[in-house]
């Protein structure tokens, strides 16, 4: 297997992920979005952690997935809050704060 | 002759899986149901953690398996049901200018690629790497990464609570 080919499978997802965060309205596909993200990133630092025989990638790995868990939980109580205020969950109709 | 084998193997393995991936992030991004996005994105997280195994990462694996298709996607479909009064196919799920995404998307992507091949070209991950036991990976938590797994579990505490005030009816 050579390294790139995960490298590069991470750079997909990652760029998907990106372009799912610009292209939706919806905030709970936004929040999909991210997590495509977040896995393209742990991917990347479990294919170096082969590459370098340690277990580093592997700890930080589990980080991610854990700030994942809690960012997805604080996301979607943000989510339902917006809902219960607003009846709608579109990001672009949230422009109270605009100058 | 029968790691050449293995190797042939691991490589189909990591193709069909990926390209799995691909299309169910592809579908993510662009299909017309919430509900489906969520599907999709059980076929990405579960082609990331098979990656994984390839990777000779099972506790990861394990983790991913359990943390993110077990409890965030229960996670992503109560927040998905919570938050619409019908579940179904709807349009407006894209910003107005969502084509903005895509050159910007294939910057990114045609750049990470570029720096990717020019630094590992072909080069080959170890073949006969070992598992990476899950007592390497605690003595790594609880040895040298310490810190960060404090901090991490102060952001676990405070992602709680807020999640309890923030979606608590009052």
């Amino acid at each position: 297997m050579l390294t790139s080919q995960f490298l590069l499978l991470g750079a997909v997802l990652f760029c998907i992920g990106v372009y799912g965060v610009i292209a939706r309205k919806n905030a709970v596909l936004v929040l999909m979005s991210i997590e495509l993200i977040l896995n393209s990133v742990n991917i990347n630092l479990l294919a170096f952690a082969l590459r370098n025989g340690s277990a580093d990638g592997h700890t930080f790995a589990l980080y991610i997935i854990a700030v994942a868990a809690a960012e997805v939980g604080v996301g979607l109580a943000l989510v339902l809050l917006v809902y219960r205020n607003r009846r709608s969950i579109a990001l672009d109709e949230l422009s109270e704060m605009r100058g | 002759m029968f790691a050449a084998e293995l190797l042939v193997a691991q490589n189909i393995g990591f193709a069909v899986i990926a390209l799995l991936m691909i299309i169910g992030a592809l579908r993510v991004v662009t299909t017309n149901n919430v509900v489906h996005a969520a599907l999709w994105l059980v076929v990405v997280l579960s082609g990331a953690a098979a990656q994984y195994v390839l990777l000779a990462a099972e506790f990861v694996a394990v983790t991913q398996v359990l943390v993110y298709i077990g409890a965030v996607m229960v996670l992503f479909l109560f927040g998905t049901m919570l938050t619409r009064a019908r579940i179904g196919a709807e349009r407006d799920l894209n910003n107005p200018y969502w084509r903005l995404g895509i050159p910007v998307a294939g910057v990114l992507f045609a750049a990470m690629a570029i720096a990717t091949v020019s630094s590992f070209g072909d080069e080959q991950l170890p073949a006969d790497a070992r598992v990476v036991s899950v007592a390497e990976i605690s003595d790594q938590i609880f040895g040298p990464y310490l810190l960060p797994f404090w901090a991490l579990s102060f952001v676990l505490l405070a992602a709680i609570i807020g999640a309890i005030v923030l979606a608590r009816k009052d």
